[in-house]
């Protein structure tokens, strides 16, 4: 019986069900409370700090120059790339602010209450620079630079134009010309930043408990700034209250932190406030695509020549630098079609807001609404049904390889997009529509087909020429004395339930519940160095490292028990706990050959005692795929949206657990929703953000969020060990570009188009204002 | 002012005296001077609902309720939902239809159902999703948890029927 | 996010409430449910030094009906009203209205008269006090005074209450049966702000409009009754064509500023839209 492709409840919930979860908060107890005093501007001159009387501090104020009289060091994101700009990434700003809620002072205090008093007593003094906040204020002629190192302020750029773009835009029937852009989001985990760095003077040590998703990399990171041996510090990332990409970073408060924490020698708390996670947590998005496509009459795409603007704000997130928009945009923009002719140019813009760092899709969810909405309009302009156009231009011979020389493994565009098609049932939906117009009644349908690269290796990273290079993975198994399996992982999930999945897959491979396996992931003391969980990587690259070690301890188990029973290793087979001899009746438990290789040890002279593996695995990515339909109404009055129906048919490869899949691609979609509909962060020009709270960013509820139809293909792709492909993405990825193909459908009568998202009820008001099409 | 209030509360059926900062709210009180972690603090101004815990039988914010208002009253918590070894139906079902991915939402989540449920134990399916969309999740998309609450609910009201 | 420092007291009768109110002056400040107060000091946006806690006074909870109106003592929870207080049109009503008050557990502190304190612009009850000619009961130190919902809201959360004064019951004149009431708001997600929000209360006879109450909130800085346009519903047909054109005649009666989650020029469309709908559903609940 395989455990893999059950749907197995998670194993990590009983305990997080029960409020005996421990995220880094929960253990701050005894701890001093640390807070920062932030910048109120955006941009300026720091011409003094003014601090209180010290003897009226209750507690610690530190500033740039304590840090710097520490020996730390700024942070350094690096590219070795020549258009890349480096920008060295202070811990604490000392000479220089570069956007509103940039650290000046650290302040530390009995409770947080008490550090909040006399973070208020800290006055910085700025003298204001003309503050550079959007992408048009960035690259106007006469922009201030942001940085000294970044004149034009652009700090990334990566451009390629095949020598036949020019012809195809001549010889094409229809161009469809768009101009795209997606407003400025954040993550917003439930949980925010923050760590608990705790002193341990036997060892002179720092333990750093903290909301990561990369500790290994944070380690490393936290080392370099603080110049100190990494073998002093210990991170650990306990139940962290999601992530999303948002908690990759190493942000300076964590350097701070812990710089603090050795000079205290006490147990520091610092838990982000939710007005901090908006100012001063990482933020995403905030991209501009100025996109041309040139079409054959017959609706073949041949050609796209665009300009990608993606504002990456202050800095440079470290380690994946702030490439990572930017670059992805350009290498993977052309998605699923087949065409040859690619010009595009593709910028990362500084300015004077926070922080962008990953968030789920990176990129793609704007990549995908452009190359959809070429689709939708082309189609439009040539008469051409859009599921149609998409038959028309679709992937479907692997491998491929696309006009930026990614190569595309097998996987199933076209067959996932007619299924989810035959599944809506179009005409009855037309039908529908049609029904509700001549009431008065605004429905409409829009389809997303989009590849997801998951399981990135080290290649994929290296192409970008990032100085740090993640994509491996490590993973230790060891089968201890009674037969239960200890899988330590360098990947650090967060909520994914990678450690149920890991379980199952392990189970099978070497005969035993999954119950019997321990996942233990996310403590640099316990766990093999390894990258940590982003990108939809870890059940691709985690599980393939896995399977390994776990081939291994299955292949000395064989060997164990055909001494025991004397008869050939390979004649035995594992399963239900007992390692069975073929063609007998003859087994053995596997505890007992695991109790047999510790405690019997001398009576395996060929073996070494024990039984402990290693597996590493670095693919060379994967993508999965879907198709994702989207039904809304839309109220002409009150320009609201509501979705009635949500579809999608994924391809994802061999499913390991099908409710932790489902669960992402739900989780994904609610994403993806909030990205086309409600969500927004908005700097006013001075760079203020007016968004700094729960009342006016807006995350979906359940009252916004519809059910969501998930259907399965699984294409088995040779370039993943396990065969599965990453998933952790492809909601976000696909729903915006539904979303907006569903409004624009809807509203089709009007003439609307929809070239902002989120689609607020105000700009689709305002669209329908300007719109030809019947009055209201 | 930073003079503390001696105050007893009354959590999960256990009362314990401690002394706070009248601006000390009640979730921080649960957390630091109590040690139940399991109340979660996710925005400090009352509209992500990790905070939710029961006061009387209502579910409230702690974030925006002050400890020292909340002596006299009946506080229940994640830790006290739990019949020993034996989870309350909201868990069981949670955990059953995948109702939590990384769980910060989760006891919030727990508790406003519990509290909702207990005012209403025949709430249709609209309902449950009026009163769930008080509290943010970020990982699941909701359709598990309104899922998971409409078959706890289901099940108490079984057990109810039978005594 | 914690907040500043304060002294706490928790009164046990309204002329307990006000000689605390007298001994802190400026510094003094009434918690009632505490749902907008507190996210406001967490934010240090309000830091009082003082917080005088009502929540305990037996005196101003509950509703009772006093046959013609509706007393609602001020630290009444908007959850009260969650079933039907009364079974007059009035009753129902406040029911309606209700659900689209922030969300449930915010529904379990908030209270009645806390809202008609803090008098938010896009407050539900203040829209409804205004609509049906609320009648406050004020206590401070030279006694009880009663003033008309017209007179009681100032602006943005300014009311006629003073400083040394306490909002204490709140009385609602009852629709006579035969009236229907409609209710229409529209905000971004569930239980957020409303951009805009109508509250209407209907008579008609044979389909024609004999009496009606008409209030717009959530434009403009408080609610406001629109009894010109109440003047126009009389003697009109209750058709969609009536009630589109008395939104259309709203849209140019209003002044709306604009703000992150909507322009001017939208929140004054969606007066309209919002106008019209709660007259059709005044209209649709009368029938």
């Amino acid at each position: 019986m395989s455990w893999i492709g059950r749907t197995l409840p998670r194993l990590e919930d009983p305990a997080l069900l029960r409020g005996l979860g421990r995220y880094f908060a929960d253990l701050a107890r005894g701890a001093q409370a640390v807070k920062f005093v932030r910048s109120p501007m955006a941009a300026g001159v720091i011409t003094g700090i003014d601090l209180p009387d010290p003897e009226d501090i209750r507690g610690h104020i530190f500033l740039a120059r304590d840090l710097e009289a520490g020996g730390v060091r700024p942070v350094q994101a690096v590219l070795d790339r020549p258009d890349y700009r480096r920008v060295p990434h202070p811990a604490l700003a000392g000479a220089r602010v570069v956007f509103t809620g940039q650290a000046v002072a650290m302040v530390v205090a009995e409770t947080e209450a008490l550090a909040e008093d006399l973070a208020e007593q800290v006055f910085v003094d700025i003298e204001p620079e003309d503050p550079v906040i959007s992408i048009g204020d960035a690259l106007a002629e006469d922009a201030r630079p942001v940085h000294p190192e970044t004149p034009g302020n652009v700090m990334v750029e990566g451009a390629m134009r095949t020598p036949g773009v020019d012809q195809a835009f001549t010889d094409a029937a229809c161009v469809v010309e768009l101009n795209l852009r997606s407003q400025r989001q954040t993550a917003m985990p439930m949980e925010g930043r923050g760590g608990v760095a705790d002193y341990d003077a036997a060892s002179g040590r720092v333990t750093l408990y903290a909301s990561v998703q990369m500790p290994h990399m944070l380690r490393t990171g936290l080392a370099d700034a603080l110049a100190i041996d990494e073998g002093l510090l210990r991170v650990v990332a306990p139940d962290v209250g999601g992530g999303f990409g948002s908690k990759m970073a190493l942000f300076p408060e964590y350097v701070a932190l812990v710089w603090a924490c050795f000079r205290l020698k006490r147990k520091l708390a610092w838990i982000e406030d939710r007005r901090e996670n908006f100012l001063a947590g990482s933020h995403s998005r905030d991209q501009i695509f100025s996109v041309k496509g040139a079409f054959s009459a017959e609706g073949r795409l041949l050609a796209i020549d665009g300009d990608l603007r993606s504002n990456v704000g202050a800095y440079s997130c470290y380690p994946v630098t702030c490439g990572v928009e930017p670059l992805m945009a350009f290498a993977e923009l052309p998605g699923p079609y087949d065409f040859a002719h690619y010009g595009v140019r593709s910028r990362g813009i500084t300015s004077n807001t926070a922080m962008m760092a990953p968030y789920r899709g990176v990129a793609r969810p704007m990549l995908t609404l452009t190359m959809e909405q070429l689709m939708d309009r082309a189609g439009a302009k040539l008469g051409i049904d859009p599921v149609e156009m998409r038959r028309r231009n679709l992937v479907t011979k692997f491998p491929h390889t696309s006009p930026t020389g990614l190569v595309f493994d097998e996987a199933s565009y076209l067959e996932a997009m007619e299924a989810a098609v035959k599944i809506a049932d179009y005409p009855a939906f037309r039908a529908r529509q049609a029904e509700a117009r001549a009431g008065g009644r605004y429905l409409g349908i829009g389809l997303a087909v989009f590849s997801e690269r998951t399981g990135y290796g080290t290649p994929a990273f290296a192409a970008r020429k990032m100085a740090i290079v993640p994509g491996y993975e490590s993973v230790d198994c060891e089968m201890g004395p009674s037969g239960q399996v200890t899988l330590r992982i360098g990947a650090s999930p967060h909520g994914q339930g990678l450690k149920t999945a890991l379980a199952q897959l392990v189970a099978d491979r070497i005969g035993i519940a999954p119950d019997q396996i321990r996942v233990i992931a996310g403590d640099t003391d316990a766990t093999p160095y390894g990258w940590g969980s982003f990108a939809s990587r870890s059940m691709v690259i985690a599980g393939g490292a896995s399977q390994f070690a776990a081939d291994k301890v299955a292949d000395k188990l064989r060997r164990i028990a055909g001494q025991l029973m004397e008869v050939p290793p390979e004649t035995i087979t594992l399963g239900d706990g007992l390692a069975m001899a073929a063609g007998t009746n003859r087994s053995l438990p596997i505890g007992d050959l695991a109790r047999a290789i510790h405690s019997q040890s001398h009576r395996f002279p060929e073996m070494e005692p024990g039984i402990r593996t290693q597996g590493f695995y670095d693919p060379p990515g994967t993508f999965s795929n879907a198709a994702h339909i989207c039904e809304v109404e839309v109220d002409t009055q009150t320009g609201g949206v509501r979705i009635d129906r949500f579809l999608v048919v994924e391809d994802a490869g061999l499913l390991i657990n099908p409710m932790i899949v489902d669960g992402q691609i739900a989780g994904g979609v609610a994403q993806g929703i909030a990205n086309a509909l409600y969500e927004e962060l908005i700097y006013d020009e001075y760079g203020t953000l007016l968004t700094s709270s729960l009342a006016d960013y807006l995350p979906p509820t359940c009252a916004e969020i519809p059910p969501i139809e998930i259907h399965h293909m699984e294409t088995l792709s040779p370039e993943t060990v396990t065969g599965a492909k990453g998933v952790g993405e492809g909601g976000t990825i696909g729903a915006p570009a539904a979303v907006v193909s569903a409004i624009m459908d809807a509203l089709a009568p009007f003439g609307v188009e929809i070239n902002t998202i989120p689609a607020t009820p105000d700009r689709i008001r305002a669209a329908l204002r300007e719109a030809k099409g019947p009055a209201r | 002012m930073n003079e503390k209030l001696d105050i007893t509360l009354t959590v999960n059926g256990r009362s314990h005296a401690l002394g706070v900062e009248p601006r000390r709210n009640l979730a921080d009180a649960l957390r630091d001077d109590l040690g139940l972690t399991g109340t979660h603090v996710g925005c400090e101004h009352g509209v992500c609902g990790a905070c939710t815990v029961l006061m009387d039988g209502r579910p409230v914010r702690s974030c925006l309720t002050f400890a020292c208002q909340a002596e006299g009253a009946a506080i229940e918590t994640v830790e006290g939902l739990a019949d020993g070894d034996r989870l309350h139906p909201l868990q069981q079902k949670f955990w059953e239809l995948h109702g939590l991915q990384c769980g910060f939402c989760t006891p919030g989540m727990l508790m406003l159902a519990a509290g909702a449920l207990r005012e209403n134990p025949d709430m249709d399916d609209e309902e449950i999703r009026e009163v769930m969309s008080s509290n943010l999740c970020r990982c699941t998309g909701y359709q598990n948890i309104l899922r998971a609450v409409r078959a706890a609910a289901d099940v108490m009201r079984a057990e109810g029927a039978q005594g | 996010m914690k907040p500043a420092s304060f002294s706490y007291h928790k009164p046990g009768s309204v002329s307990a409430a006000l000689a605390l109110l007298a001994q802190f002056g400026e510094e003094g400040k009434i918690i009632a449910g505490g749902q907008s107060l507190v996210p406001s000091m967490n934010f240090r946006l309000a830091r009082p030094e003082t917080l005088i806690d009502i929540n305990h006074i037996a005196e101003i909870q509950g509703v009772s009906d006093q046959g013609d109106h509706l007393e609602i003592g001020a630290v009444t929870r908007h959850a009260t009203f969650h079933h039907p207080v009364s079974p007059c049109p009035l009753g129902r009503m406040l029911t309606k209205v209700v659900a689209n008050i922030a969300h449930y557990p915010i529904r379990q502190r908030g209270t009645f008269g806390g809202s008609l304190s803090h008098a938010d612009p896009a407050s539900e009850w203040c829209l409804v006090a205004v609509t049906m000619g609320a009648e406050m009961e004020i206590h401070g130190p030279a006694g009880a005074r009663r003033v008309p919902a017209a007179q009681f809201f100032r602006g943005t959360f300014t009311t006629a209450v003073g400083r040394d004064e306490l909002l204490a019951r709140i009385r609602l004149p009852k629709l006579p049966e035969g009236w229907g009431t409609g209710f229409y708001e529209f905000s971004r997600r569930k239980g957020d702000f409303a951009l805009a929000m109508a509250l209407a209360a209907l008579k008609v006879e044979g389909g024609t409009i004999r009496a009606a109450r008409l209030g717009l909130g959530a434009v403009g800085a408080h609610p406001q009754r629109l009894e010109a346009l109440e003047a126009e519903l009389t003697g009109q047909p209750a058709t969609p064509q009536t009630f589109a054109a008395i939104g259309a005649r709203a849209q140019t009666m209003v002044t709306p500023s604009g703000d992150i989650h909507g322009s001017a020029e939208y929140r004054r469309e969606l007066a309209a839209t919002v106008i019209a709908r709660a007259l059709t559903r005044a209209a649709e609940d009368a029938a």
